[in-house]
Parts: structure tokens; C-alpha cells; sequence
């Protein structure tokens, strides 16, 4: 098991420098230095030689992917690319490029995107084993029919209008928590009841169905049989049987999101104003601050490298039958 | 006969608003094995599922009874059902591969069953009395072993473990060695018989195997579309059916008698259970049947005792006509011709495994271990073992649908092995392979038209469409099938028809080699022998050599020349079909024979017992690869692998203990 780790953390290796050399090339097509530069500055002061003291301050003023000038191995490190990417493996995201310390914006940002995150992981999957499991047990009734449909007609509705809906009705109309904000400690909580409640509801027609089709497969199969068999009854059969064996893609589902938990939601936080990760990247593309768009796509990708690994491991501790090698 | 364990009066089932199971009476007593026989479909596990009240969604009971020692079980509340369900009626089921839960450790699925049917013992210590009453070595660990971890066999015990764990009156089998190999099928048929003389147990056994009736059944009923045709004791059904179904199920069965001839094929197919049917249920398949057999309904009528038959034309007194085997022998190829069509030397596939870091090759599974067999045109060599032996990875090396690892395939002289791509495309054209499962070999969203048709457009066959079409239709003709089927689909056609469309395919490139795998183990035992007959009309007329691979044995004795028998990846023994069949050399061989169930209750024999399985191919025992199962074995035996030797008699055999000459 040992080696095969070892082995997948070699192999993520490539995969990051390819996600980092993706997220450059494509932000340079359509941006130059220069561009950032003049977005940078403003655009009553820019001169010339401002823009070269800006690119020169930031280390944008070498070429990006080859230094035609460089002598050998130089022709290549001395670049923008391998200079800002020789710092990203080693976990060092440096200064943003108006000036703020990447790292330590990250490690204040990602609580209150935990903060909306986990709760809306955790209710959502407990709300949706049970509705999953409500259908199932009246299976090949109207109520798993009607359940079904509505469903479909949840999952079928943009998130978009799940916030929008939300903030008009809960947040307009009945007044019970504020529109949008955030606050330190514990006064935070009134404002992450609104963006919990509106991720769980979004998220129950696809996740609902998905368990309901999970759960259905299990029933079917020839051991369910030989448990009724044996005389159990249905509720035994349910959770003694059907459910452990349900339960393996479940949990791995949820384990290789767990990671990306601290990513945040780029839609929600920027739509409910709070400063979490997903918002600062939001922010960052729109102000074409190239060194945090490339620290989150990198942060990104390392943890979703993370939650695949965390999920081979976890289907070795729920299924008896899988042993990695 | 004692007390009936269980009584069934006019039970009728429907699924769906079809009538799968349509006024069934039965009757089983205690300590008796009465079998159910029937083809796929006819209702006899739908029969079972009733009684356990396990029906499927939309299924439902319409009416009758059902006593197990005189209470009524249809009338139960479903509380008290579960009491009765895996306590005093027991039931395994066919595939034990998917019937174990495979997160559960065994001795918790079988404690789980004690615990509700036995609370006064200690479930985990009846979970390890259980297994070690099935026969499981060393039941202490297998409890705490998952079922991936146990063989096929082990399961199936695992299975019987769990339903004797409520010490059944009734124990119903649905098919309970359907999936295994024919060794395995003896123990577990042996370990039935020996539970239920040990506890006087009542067995209901569900099967489409005549050969397992005759072997382990005291009486039996047939069943067809829902209903029972004839009931009666085994030895006076093997002695004289009196339904024409139950003779012509017997003169369809494959054997060494009937080589060369035709097989009584019973033409068409089991009628859908939402058919509506008027009369006898058989009467459209039926060769003798009358006006009256379309429109009436026939009643019950007495043969013997115990022994009855629903049939009009038993009523008449005509013991029913003979059904003829012809058995007029085709030209069929003589053997002797002068270089062989295909030969096969030191023939090797190895699987690495790999591990590590590095991914090293640390081992190999020794799938086919040097193998030489040789095939003259318009023969039939039949390649003959048990699952997992490496006889079909053989078949698909020969074609190099599988590269080989080693060795030479010679056909007609040329080494396919060193060929690649291009130069290997012609030969595609003279080999090719007919699979087992007629269901999984075609593309389901393809034509049939253009499944037959592909062979000749990747060859260049035929020049235009038209002429492409018309060689279709030809085909589909030759194999039996109406030229119209082009246009459908494969999901339209029974699991017959299925495989004609596919020897079609394979007919279609005009190839002088077939490699058949298993191609009628899917089959029900009247389209068997459709298929059967097919084959050995296509050899005599088009002069096709055949590689048939099966672990059917009287396939075997039926339709090949030679037969070589595979054991873990190597040939044990070779030799001409009457010659083998006859007198066995290799303790394998023998043993083999010995498991098959023969259709004939008088010629029950002694078996020879193999213990356990056959060991891995990536580990396989030092020396003889048979000697830890082999009754024979000496100190010799443990130590060095025999040589193929060739005797004067031309039989090859593998064994230490086979004299010369």
C-alpha cells in the first residue's frame, strides 16, 4: 500500500506541472504583462517607464516561456513561467501582485469557507440518504413516482435562482436573516444560515436522485434475496445490508470532496458577500492578479490530487474486497 | 409415503399480469429429494420464490395453498412469515457468487441467520458448527473470512451453512450447482445428500439438469410454461416417460450413442408466459399433437404408482408414438490426412503480475503452460476441463486474440504467433470463433444484417451492396434463420437464435477453422441440440474443423473426434473420443468422468472423490499439478511433473502411474 502511495504522489508530480502550465499559458493569451501593468496602475499614470518599474518590481520582465537571450539551462528558468512556478511546489504562493501576502489571505479566507462548506456537506448527505432511502423503501409506488418527479424538477432549476429566490424570500420579505455579510466569531452564524440552507436545497434533486438510483441497484441484487431469505426483516435488510453496500460510493463520493471543502464556492460567497476563498478568486480574475488566479488553480489541483488518494484509501477501509497494490 | 413436509394445491402466480406459474400441485415428503424440472422460463423458480413469498416486484399469488406440516403459509401475517422464512423452510440459490453479501464476513451472515432462528445458542459458536458440518476445513478461520476470499464450492457451502442454520423441514435448492464445475457439483450434491439423510430434512431441488435428477432425486414433476406436464417417481420417468415433452427432453440430450446422427431437437421454443394458450401448453411444439391438443385443455391422467401424465393422447391408450433418433452416420473427414490443418507446439500464455514501486513483474499465471494439440480439416478436437483451467484463454491464443508468450501456432504450416497486423489479416479470414454467451457477443445496437455482414466488408467479400446483402440472407438461411432478421436487432431473438446468428458471423468469411467456446452452455437442453445439429450439418457439408471447447462431457461424446483434457494451464491427457470416454487413463480424467451426473437412475456409481479446488495458476503445486487432489499420489508424484508420454495404443497421457503400452 505503501508504494502504491508513493507511487500516486510521484504521479501528481506531471499532472501539476501540466494544470500550472495550462492555467499560464491560457492567462497570457489573453493578457500580456503589459496589460496587467496598465490594470494595475490606473490609468492616469501610466507611462512607459512606470510600466517597466511595475513589470521589473513583480518579475514580469522576462519572457514567459523561453529566453531566446539565456545561455543553456537559463534559456528556460530565466522566464516568467519557471521563475513563479518554482516557488508554487514548494508551497510558497509569494505576494499577489497588488502587494498582499497570498499566504496568509488563504489562511484567514478559508474559515469562512469552511463555515458554509462543511455544514451544507454534512446536512445535505444526511438529508439525502434519508429522502434516497424513503424512496426506496416505497419503491414501485406513487410516492417513490411523485418523489421522483420532484426531484427532477429540483434538479432541473438553475442554481442561480436557488440564491437569488432564497435571498428575495427569506432574506426581502420575511426579514429572518440579513441579505448578504459576514461577521467575525459567533455573529457570523446568522449570516451562514442563508447560503447553508440554499446549498443543500440546491443540491438535493441531483444528489437525492443519484442515492435513490445507488440504493435501488443494491436492492436488486441476489444477497438482498438471501437476506429476506434467511427471514430478516426489511428494516434489517435495509440498514444491515443494503445500506453498507450503498454506502462505498457514497463515501467515496463524499471523500474526494472533502479537500476542496477549503476551496469554497465561488458563486454562493461572491452572491452572499463572504470573504472566503472562492470570492478571492473571483476578485483576483476580475483584477487580473495573475499570482493568486495561479495559487488557487494550483491550490486547487493539489487538493483535488489529495482527495483521489483519500478516497482509494477510504475504499480499502469500507470494502473488504479492494486492496490497493 | 410418510406425512407430506409440504403440500401445494393449485398455486398460481402471475408477474406483472402474465401467469408465470399456472395451477401447480405438489408434494413433498420428509426426508425425500423431489426434484422440479424444467427448462429456463417455465416457472419453477417463480414456484420456489412463491413459496418462500419472496416474489419479485409486481409479482403476486392469485391463488391456492401452500402447507408446509399442515399450516397454511399463504394466509400468515408477514411477521410471522419471517419466523418461517430461513427457519423451517430453507432455500439456496444458484449463483453463490452474487447470493453472500460481500462486506459481510461469513460467520456473520450465517450467525446473523441463527441468531433470529435459534436464539438459544451461541451464534457465533453454531456459525462455526455450521461450516464445519458442510464439509469447510478449518471453520475457525473461514468465519472471519469475506466471500471474495472463498471459492465458488466454499460459497455455495457457505450458502447451505446459512440455511441450515434454522434447521429447515423443507430445504428448496434453486440450481444449486448450475454454476459450478462438475467435481465441485459432486460434493456439493454428495453434501445435500448426506445433510438431508442426517436430519431428515424434506429437499426440494430446482434444476434443468436431467443428469443431477436421476443422480440425487426420488421423484420428480416437469415443468412447462407454468405448468406441471407429468410427475412421477425417477426411476419410472428415466424407465418410460409417458409426456412427449419428457421423452424428447431425453432423446435431446447428447451422447456417445447418437455420434454422426441427428439429435432430437425439439423445434421452436418455450412459449412467453403472456402467451394466451387454449390447450396443452406443449401442443405447438409437439410432433403428435391433435385438433383436441390445440383446444382443450388435458386432465390429469394415472401411468403407474405414483406416477401420473397431463396428456390427451395418453388417454387414448397410445403409450405415445415412438419418438425416432435417426441415426444415420455422416461422411464426416476420416482422420489421417496428411499434414495437420492446425498444430499448436509448446503453446505458453503467461500473465505477469506486477508489484511494487516499479510495477515489476514478480510472477506469472501460467494460464496455458506448453501446450500441443493438432487439428486435421473437417474434425472436431474437443479441449475439455473445468473453469479457470486455461481452456479458453488456449482458444483465443490459437487465434491471437491473445498473444501467446511462447511456443508456435502452426496453421497449415505458417506461425501465426509470428505474425502481426497485416500479414495476420488473411488468416482471420480462415479462423474463426464462436463464443459462449450469445447475449454479450453481438452489439446491441448493431443490425443483424451488418453483425453477419462486418466479416465480409473487413475482408473485401463482396463487391456491392447488393451482393453483400444477398450473401447475408444466404447465411442467415443456412444457419436456420428467416432472412428478414437482418433488419432487427439482437435483443429480438431467443438465446438460440441468437447463436445462429452468430456461427452466421462467423460463417460468413468462409473459414475452414471454427474455435466453438462453450457455444451451448447457455442453452436450454432442447435448443442445445438444435444448435448440436446445426454444427454437424455445417461440418459435413462445408467440411469446417472444429477446436470445441466445453466442459459438457456428453457434448463431448456426441460431436468430436479427439478430446485433450486441461488441468491448471497443461494437457493431461489426449486421445480419440471413444478411446478416452471409455477407459481414462490419467486419475483426472477419471475422476472427471466419474462427477458427470449420467441421465440413467440405474447406472448410479461410485464416484471418485476430489477434495478441494483446483489450485491458482499463478502458484501452481511443485511437481505433478494434480497431486494434492489426486487419490493416487505418491512421493514421485510431489516431486517431478510426469512427461507426456505417448503410448502404443496413441493415447497421450501425462501420469506417473499409466504403464506403457
Amino acid at each position: 500500500m505503501s508504494a502504491y502511495l508513493l507511487r500516486r504522489v510521484l504521479y501528481a508530480i506531471p499532472i501539476l506541472i501540466g494544470v500550472n502550465l495550462l492555467t499560464f499559458v491560457l492567462f497570457f493569451v489573453v493578457n500580456s504583462p503589459d496589460d496587467m501593468a496598465r490594470m494595475h496602475l490606473g490609468v492616469k499614470r501610466v507611462t512607459p517607464a512606470a510600466i517597466e518599474e511595475w513589470k521589473r518590481e513583480r518579475g514580469y520582465d522576462r519572457p514567459l516561456l523561453y529566453n531566446e537571450r539565456g545561455e543553456g539551462l537559463a534559456r528556460f528558468t530565466d522566464t516568467i513561467f519557471f521563475q513563479k512556478s518554482l516557488a508554487l511546489f514548494r508551497f510558497d504562493f509569494g505576494t499577489s501582485d497588488s502587494g498582499r501576502d497570498i499566504g496568509y489571505d488563504i489562511s484567514q479566507r478559508m474559515w469562512p469557507s469552511l463555515a458554509i462548506a462543511v455544514p451544507t456537506l454534512l446536512v445535505g448527505l444526511a438529508l439525502n440518504v434519508t429522502l434516497a432511502l424513503t424512496l426506496v423503501f416505497f419503491r414501485a409506488t406513487y410516492v417513490d413516482f411523485w418523489g421522483l418527479v420532484g426531484l427532477v424538477a429540483l434538479m432541473s432549476i438553475s442554481g442561480l435562482f436557488y440564491i437569488i429566490g432564497g435571498q428575495y424570500l427569506v432574506g426581502k420579505l420575511l426579514h429572518l436573516v440579513p441579505i448578504s455579510g459576514y461577521d467575525t466569531g459567533l455573529a457570523a452564524a446568522k449570516f451562514l444560515i442563508l447560503p447553508v440552507v440554499v446549498g443543500v436545497v440546491s443540491g438535493i434533486g441531483s444528489g437525492g436522485r443519484w442515492y435513490r438510483t445507488l440504493f435501488l441497484e443494491e436492492v436488486g441484487k441476489d444477497y438482498v434475496r438471501t437476506a429476506r431469505a434467511k427471514g430478516l426483516g426489511e428494516a434489517r435488510v435495509m440498514f444491515g445490508h443494503v445500506f453498507r453496500n450503498a454506502l462505498i460510493p457514497i463515501l467515496t463520493g463524499v471523500v474526494v470532496i472533502l479537500p476542496l471543502l477549503f476551496m469554497g464556492s465561488l458563486i454562493v460567497e461572491s452572491f452572499f458577500g463572504i470573504p472566503g476563498l472562492g470570492s478571492y478568486t473571483i476578485d483576483a480574475i476580475q483584477r487580473q492578479d495573475f499570482a493568486i488566479v495561479r495559487a488557487m488553480v494550483f491550490l486547487g489541483s493539489v487538493l483535488y490530487i489529495l482527495g483521489l488518494i483519500l478516497t482509494d484509501i477510504s475504499y480499502t477501509l469500507v470494502d473488504p474486497r479492494v486492496r490497493l497494490e | 409415503m410418510t406425512a407430506p413436509a409440504l403440500v401445494v394445491r393449485d398455486l398460481s402466480v402471475s408477474v406483472g399480469g402474465s401467469r408465470v406459474v399456472d395451477g401447480v400441485d405438489l408434494e413433498v415428503a420428509a426426508g425425500e429429494t423431489f426434484a422440479l424440472l424444467g427448462e429456463s422460463g417455465c416457472g419453477k423458480s417463480m414456484t420456489a420464490l412463491a413459496l418462500m413469498r419472496l416474489l419479485p416486484p409486481g409479482g403476486r399469488v392469485r391463488s391456492g395453498s401452500v402447507r408446509l406440516d399442515g399450516e397454511e403459509l399463504l394466509d400468515l401475517p408477514e411477521y410471522a412469515m419471517r419466523g418461517v422464512r430461513g427457519g423451517r423452510l430453507g432455500m439456496i440459490f444458484q449463483e453463490p457468487q452474487t447470493s453472500l453479501n460481500p462486506v459481510l464476513r461469513v460467520g456473520d451472515q450465517i450467525a446473523e441467520a441463527a441468531r433470529l432462528h435459534d436464539p438459544a445458542a451461541d451464534p457465533r459458536r453454531r456459525a462455526v458448527e455450521l461450516l464445519a458440518a458442510v464439509g469447510i476445513p478449518d471453520p475457525e478461520r473461514r468465519v472471519r473470512e469475506f466471500p471474495h476470499q472463498l471459492s465458488g464450492g466454499m460459497k455455495q457451502r457457505v450458502m447451505i451453512a446459512m440455511a441450515l442454520a434454522g434447521r429447515p423441514r423443507l430445504l428448496i435448492a434453486d440450481e444449486p450447482t448450475t454454476a459450478l464445475d462438475v467435481t465441485i457439483q459432486a460434493q456439493v450434491l454428495d453434501l445435500l445428500a448426506d445433510l438431508r439423510r442426517e436430519t431428515g430434512m424434506a429437499m426440494m431441488l430446482i434444476t434443468h439438469d436431467l443428469g443431477v435428477v436421476a443422480e440425487s432425486a426420488g421423484r420428480l414433476a416437469i415443468m412447462y410454461a407454468g405448468q406441471i406436464l407429468e410427475s412421477a417417481p425417477v426411476g419410472a420417468f428415466f424407465a418410460a416417460p409417458a409426456h412427449p415433452y419428457g421423452r424428447m427432453l431425453l432423446a435431446a440430450l447428447p451422447t456417445g450413442e447418437r455420434r454422426g446422427g441427428h439429435l432430437a431437437a425439439i423445434e421452436g421454443r418455450v412459449p412467453s408466459p403472456d402467451e394466451a394458450l387454449q390447450g396443452c401448453r406443449f401442443a405447438p411444439r409437439c410432433p403428435q399433437a391433435e385438433a383436441r391438443c390445440h383446444r382443450q385443455p388435458p386432465d390429469w391422467h394415472p401411468v403407474g404408482p405414483g406416477h401420473r401424465v397431463r396428456c390427451h393422447l395418453w388417454a387414448q391408450g397410445g403409450h405415445g408414438a415412438h419418438v425416432d433418433v435417426p441415426v444415420a452416420k455422416g461422411p464426416g473427414a476420416e482422420e489421417g490426412a496428411a499434414a495437420p490443418l492446425l498444430e499448436t507446439q509448446g503453446l505458453q500464455v503467461h500473465f505477469p503480475i506486477r508489484k511494487g514501486l516499479l510495477k515489476r513483474v514478480v510472477g506469472r499465471v501460467r494460464a496455458v503452460d506448453g501446450i500441443d494439440l493438432h487439428l486435421d480439416a473437417g474434425r472436431t478436437l474437443a479441449l475439455v476441463g473445468e473453469s479457470g483451467c486455461g481452456k479458453t484463454t488456449c482458444g483465443k491464443a490459437l487465434l491471437q486474440l491473445i498473444r501467446p508468450t511462447g511456443g508456435r501456432v502452426l496453421y497449415r504450416g505458417r506461425d501465426l504467433a509470428a505474425l502481426s497486423g497485416r500479414a495476420l489479416r488473411p488468416f482471420r479470414r480462415e479462423l474463426q470463433i464462436v463464443f459462449q454467451d450469445p447475449f454479450a457477443a453481438m452489439n446491441p445496437r448493431m443490425l443483424v444484417g451488418d453483425i453477419v455482414a462486418e466479416g465480409l466488408v473487413a475482408q473485401g467479400l463482396a463487391k456491392d451492396r447488393a451482393e453483400r446483402r444477398a450473401r447475408v440472407a444466404e447465411l442467415l438461411e443456412r444457419v436456420g434463420i428467416a432472412p428478414e432478421a437482418a433488419a432487427r436487432y439482437p435483443h429480438e431473438f431467443s438465446g438460440g437464435q441468437r447463436q445462429r446468428i452468430c456461427i452466421a458471423r462467423a460463417l460468413a468469411v468462409e473459414p475452414r477453422l471454427i474455435v466453438c467456446d462453450e457455444p451451448t452452455s447457455a442453452l436450454d437442453v432442447s435448443v442445445q441440440a438444435q444448435i448440436l445439429n446445426l454444427l454437424h450439418d455445417l461440418q459435413t457439408g462445408l467440411g469446417l474443423a472444429y477446436l470445441f471447447i466445453t466442459h459438457d462431457i456428453s457434448v463431448v461424446a456426441y460431436l468430436a473426434h479427439e478430446v485433450a483434457v486441461m488441468y491448471l494451464g497443461r494437457i493431461v491427457e489426449r486421445g480419440r473420443v471413444e478411446a478416452v470416454l471409455a477407459a481414462p487413463l490419467h486419475p483426472y480424467t477419471r475422476a472427471l468422468l466419474s462427477a458427470v451426473p449420467e441421465p440413467d437412475p440405474a447406472s448410479r456409481r461410485q464416484r471418485i472423490h476430489l477434495e478441494g479446488d483446483m489450485p491458482s495458476p499463478a502458484d501452481p503445486p511443485g511437481g505433478c499439478h494434480f497431486h494434492p487432489r489426486c487419490p493416487e499420489a505418491d512421493a514421485r508424484c510431489a516431486r517431478e511433473y510426469p512427461p507426456l508420454r505417448t503410448l502404443s495404443s496413441g493415447r497421450v497421457v501425462a501420469c506417473h502411474h499409466v504403464p506403457d503400452g
